[in-house]
């Protein structure tokens, strides 16, 4: 009869790597926590800088007076980041799901892969460079405004709405189609009666993100819709302003009042920008378990 | 005594293994002082190369079994997997487990290397004793376990790696002091697979043939000198060249090592083991074993109806 | 190429039916040119504005040179466009941030795909992509007014005294640099290579996880010497477009990084990157400087489309990974 055998860890080397292992683990672990604090920070402090200054006047005024008096607000900024985003959106939508369905309709087309590689391309071309382009094409010719802002960030929204909507319309099971096609039905009928309202909910939510994304941006604002201090619902020719705009001026301005706004403004855009992205989510979310 | 899995899942990085983690270790009951450092049954020391056998303690009484299994149930959530299963593995021998799929051979095989911990939300009731020792006992440290109870699985992996890497990363992680290149060589020859790759050892392991892949994925399992080898249907995914080679491999390797296979393939059970357990599916979903027994017993005179049904063909 | 219903069904051949499927595939063809074109456009029109500032200043003075002294004529270039203090800022920056951000998004993305179940990584994972929709021009307000000033600036003014016998420590601290520009840059790209670090790592087979486990590897050995070495392209490619996302990185930056005109080896001292320089001088430009903005963001726009391309080109050989984190 033998001794008891032993499983434990032992010996100084299957010590040691007990060891390691549980303190990677820890270091893991942190490292999410290292994550998670900015986020919480961010969140945090833009709520406890930006409620007080929250108030009926800010949402509901524009600064009528000099940047560094109290009170005032950033409406304008709000219809501007509002009119603009919308406009993009007409734009880019349309577009986008048009050439996402090129991607998934025509896929052996011998132009699918480069606008594939490009629309991925795309999304990495910063956004102050895709400002400096709609100036040089066409604020030269036409001025600031409304219209050319809302270009920038149609640019912006393309890529990531063609990307996002080719994942989508690739998973419509190909017995939906097929079944249509059975009845003798044409290439597009399909895509309009099946492919697309399938769909519906997964593009929602990608279009969603891309919005969110461009609510955000503010370089290539500053170089297409310029600055407005009053409500602008001009489509073009007349300087146009957004809420990034404002908490970009003000955030390096000198003056507290100002600061203060910049903070107001700023839980207002990240209250609109998390909706939406926490929005896309959930409608996401409740398509897969479906 | 009954012991049970904790959900291996692992909530925060401090959560670990119960049995992993050092400070759980000492809690719990210590056996007599002497006793922790095992008078390790199955370690060959590192300059008794490829012999295999010598200075194994347990070679004095054959017919001990290397591993118990009694009452064994074994649960994924609220699913039974596996219902009171007992059996024990002889050493030196093959043990073979067959039955129709769903009979939890599978599930079993990886119940004796601790593998299905590695499962979120498996659990295991009754006890697996290795040597006398119960595996599942709050004081095993798991990757012990794996470390002396290897695995070969049903599709090749090997690692992305140098076929010498993939045969030198257990030793390496374990800090083996003796001569890595020597190990190597021995492993890969004892796994009948040297001849073919010595003159490509830096070559990918994934650049092997699917029979190479099996026999390097074995190679790799013995350069960490386990005493029990177990093996998922290994020749499951293989052509019948070479399942043949790894039947004749696995007739070598159980001189120096402890086999369990599980098998779909009657004939190989009947060629290649000595000893078979008989499981099936029961009413409840969970696999049960029907009949244990010498090989040869149960392919010529088994004791149970559904045993000659089996292996005749007739279900499963 | 031929639309499949031609072959599906040959017989009927209502001119309706065909004229619908025609409208269809040049409609959607005409919205797939549209992404090239636009992107030939940008490149086109933006190079002819860019052409008489590098003619000018000579490609390489252009790069290399330290002077930024902008004319203000309409029609010719009559000031000296110099763009080496904002590449080097926008280097620093970038590389500060990703020397920051990698081992983290490494550390997460480990953690989520081989330490949490997936009931707690699902929700962090979210948690850290929640990161990346923050909008850039809030990082650098809370950066300004918060980040830098109560947290960053012990760390700096503690670096400074003890480290500061080495050049990039080199005191005194300053209100705006390229320290605070590249930790603040670093928290905005960490959600990005997490996201694609993640989706490789999950996507290393559960069997080469279990034959480690199998040979007694601990699950900390399972994941440095399994999961991550086989991960390693995955890895470069997701640094790479993490760092093709902060040279691009504008506003937090221009709000943070102080506009700096010199070249300046000390992290602590005030700086300036391309990007930050475009939009913090556009609006006083005359024409010929708004050129010379214009040649800088060709030049970003160059930098950043190779490395983009490069990493998509490693990312996508990896097949498994579908890069949709990447957006």
């Amino acid at each position: 009869m033998i001794a008891e055998v032993s499983l434990r860890a032992t010996g100084a080397r299957a010590r040691r790597r007990a060891i390691v292992n549980a303190v990677m683990h820890v270091v893991l672990g942190l490292a999410v926590l290292a994550a998670l604090i900015p986020l919480f920070l961010i969140i945090a402090v833009t709520i406890a800088e930006g409620l007080p200054a929250m108030t009926i006047e800010f949402l509901t005024s524009t600064f009528n007076f000099s940047r560094r008096v109290q009170g005032g607000g950033y409406l304008h900024g709000l219809i501007g980041t509002l009119y603009m985003g919308g406009l993009a959106t007409l734009m880019a939508v349309p577009i986008g799901i048009a050439s996402a369905l090129f991607l998934t309709e025509f896929p052996k087309s011998r132009l699918a892969g480069p606008i594939r590689f490009f629309a991925d391309v795309m999304t990495g071309v910063p956004s102050v460079f895709v400002g400096l382009f709609v100036y040089s094409l066409l604020v030269r010719q036409i001025g600031f405004g409304t219209f050319v802002g809302a270009l920038s960030l149609a640019i912006i929204m393309l890529p990531i709405i063609v990307r996002s909507a080719e994942e989508i319309l690739r998973t419509v099971p190909g017995d939906l189609k097929r079944g249509s096609y059975a009845l003798g039905a044409r290439q597009w009928q399909p895509v309009f009666r099946v492919t697309l309202p399938s769909a519906a909910s997964g593009l929602t939510t990608g279009v969603m993100l891309a919005v969110a994304r461009a609510l955000g941006e503010t370089a290539p604002l500053v170089l297409t819709a310029l600055a407005a201090q009053t409500i602008v619902l001009d489509f073009q020719g007349q300087g146009q302003t957004a809420l990034p705009l404002l908490i970009f001026r003000e955030a390096r301005g000198a003056f507290a009042a100002g600061q203060e706004r910049a903070w107001a403004g700023a839980l207002e855009l990240m209250a609109l920008v998390l909706l939406l992205s926490i929005l896309a989510r959930v409608i996401a979310t409740r398509r897969a378990s479906q | 005594m009954r012991a049970t899995i904790r959900d291996a899942t692992m909530t925060t990085p401090t959560m670990t293994d119960p049995a992993a983690d050092p400070s759980a270790r000492q809690a719990s009951e210590a056996p007599p002082a002497g006793a922790t450092l095992p008078p390790r049954p199955l370690v060959r020391s590192a300059n008794a190369p490829g012999t295999g056998t010598a200075g194994r303690e347990t070679d004095g009484t054959p017919g001990r079994p290397a591993v118990d299994l009694s009452d064994v149930s074994v649960y994924y959530g609220a699913f039974r997997a596996v219902r009171d299963v007992s059996f024990s593995v002889p050493t030196h021998a093959i043990t073979a487990l067959i039955g129709p799929s769903g009979s939890g051979k599978s599930t079993l095989l990886r119940a004796i290397n601790r593998m299905n911990d590695l499962t979120p939300g498996s659990r295991l009731e009754g006890e697996v004793r290795y040597h006398g020792k119960n595996l599942y006992a709050s004081d095993v440290d798991p990757v012990e376990v794996r470390r002396r109870i290897g695995m070969v699985f049903q599709k090749p992996n090997p690692f992305p790696k140098s076929i010498y890497d993939n045969v030198a990363f257990g030793p390496r992680i374990n800090g083996y002091r003796g001569n890595l290149d020597d190990l190597v060589e021995r492993s890969l020859r004892q796994a009948a697979l040297w001849n073919e790759v010595k003159d490509k050892l830096k070559q990918s392991g994934l650049a092997l043939s699917g029979g190479q892949q099996q026999r390097l994925c074995i190679a790799r399992t013995i350069a960490v000198e386990p005493e029990i080898i177990l093996m998922d249907e290994p020749a499951s995914a293989l052509d019948p060249r070479s399942t043949l080679q790894i039947e004749e491999l696995m007739a070598e390797l159980k001189e120096n090592y402890t086999i369990v296979i599980v098998t779909h393939n009657m004939q190989q059970a009947a060629r290649a083991s000595d000893r078979t357990v008989f499981l099936n599916m029961g009413e409840d979903r969970a696999g049960y074993v029907v009949e244990v027994d010498e090989t040869v017993k149960i392919f010529t005179n088994p004791r149970e109806q559904l045993t000659e049904d089996y292996i005749s063909g007739r279900f499963g | 190429m031929t639309p499949g219903t031609e072959t599906l069904n040959p017989i009927e051949r209502s001119s309706h039916g065909r004229f619908g499927d025609h409208t269809f595939r040049w409609v959607v063809a005409a919205a797939g040119l549209t992404v090239l074109a636009i992107l030939a456009l940008m490149i086109g029109s933006t190079t002819l504005d860019a052409i008489p500032v590098f003619a000018s200043q000579g490609i390489l003075n252009f790069l290399t040179g330290t002077t930024w002294d902008p004319g203000v004529s309409r029609t010719e270039i009559t000031g000296t466009y110099q763009a080496g203090v904002f590449l080097f800022g926008t280097l620093v920056t970038s590389l500060l941030a990703i020397v920051l951000a990698l081992p983290l998004s490494i550390a997460i993305a480990l953690f989520l795909s081989d330490v949490a179940s997936p009931r707690l990584a699902r929700p962090l994972a979210y948690l850290v992509e929640l990161l990346a929709a923050i909008p850039s021009v809030i990082y650098g307000l809370w950066g300004l007014h918060f980040f830098a000033p109560t947290v960053l600036k012990p760390i700096a003014k503690f670096l400074s005294d003890t480290l500061g016998f080495i050049p990039l420590f080199e005191g005194p601290v300053v209100a705006f640099n390229p320290f605070y520009a590249g930790v603040v840059l670093a928290i905005m790209i960490l959600p990005i290579i997490t996201a694609i670090v993640h989706e490789i790592f999950r996507a290393a087979p559960l069997a080469e996880r279990q034959a480690a486990y199998g040979l007694g590897a601990t699950r900390w050995e399972v994941m440095w010497k399994i999961v991550v070495p086989r991960s390693r392209p995955g890895i470069i490619g997701a640094t790479m477009l993490g760092l093709g996302r902060a040279l691009g990185e504008t506003i937090a930056i221009a709000l943070l990084i102080g506009g700096g005109t010199t070249i300046n080896l000390s992290l602590f001292q005030q700086s300036e990157s391309i990007a930050a320089k475009i939009v913090n001088t556009f609006q006083e430009s005359a024409p010929e400087a708004s050129n010379a903005l214009i040649a800088l963001g060709v030049t970003l726009f160059a930098i950043t489309i190779v490395i983009n391309m490069a990493a998509r080109l490693i990312v996508r050989q990896l097949g498994d990974v579908s890069g949709e984190a990447i957006a």
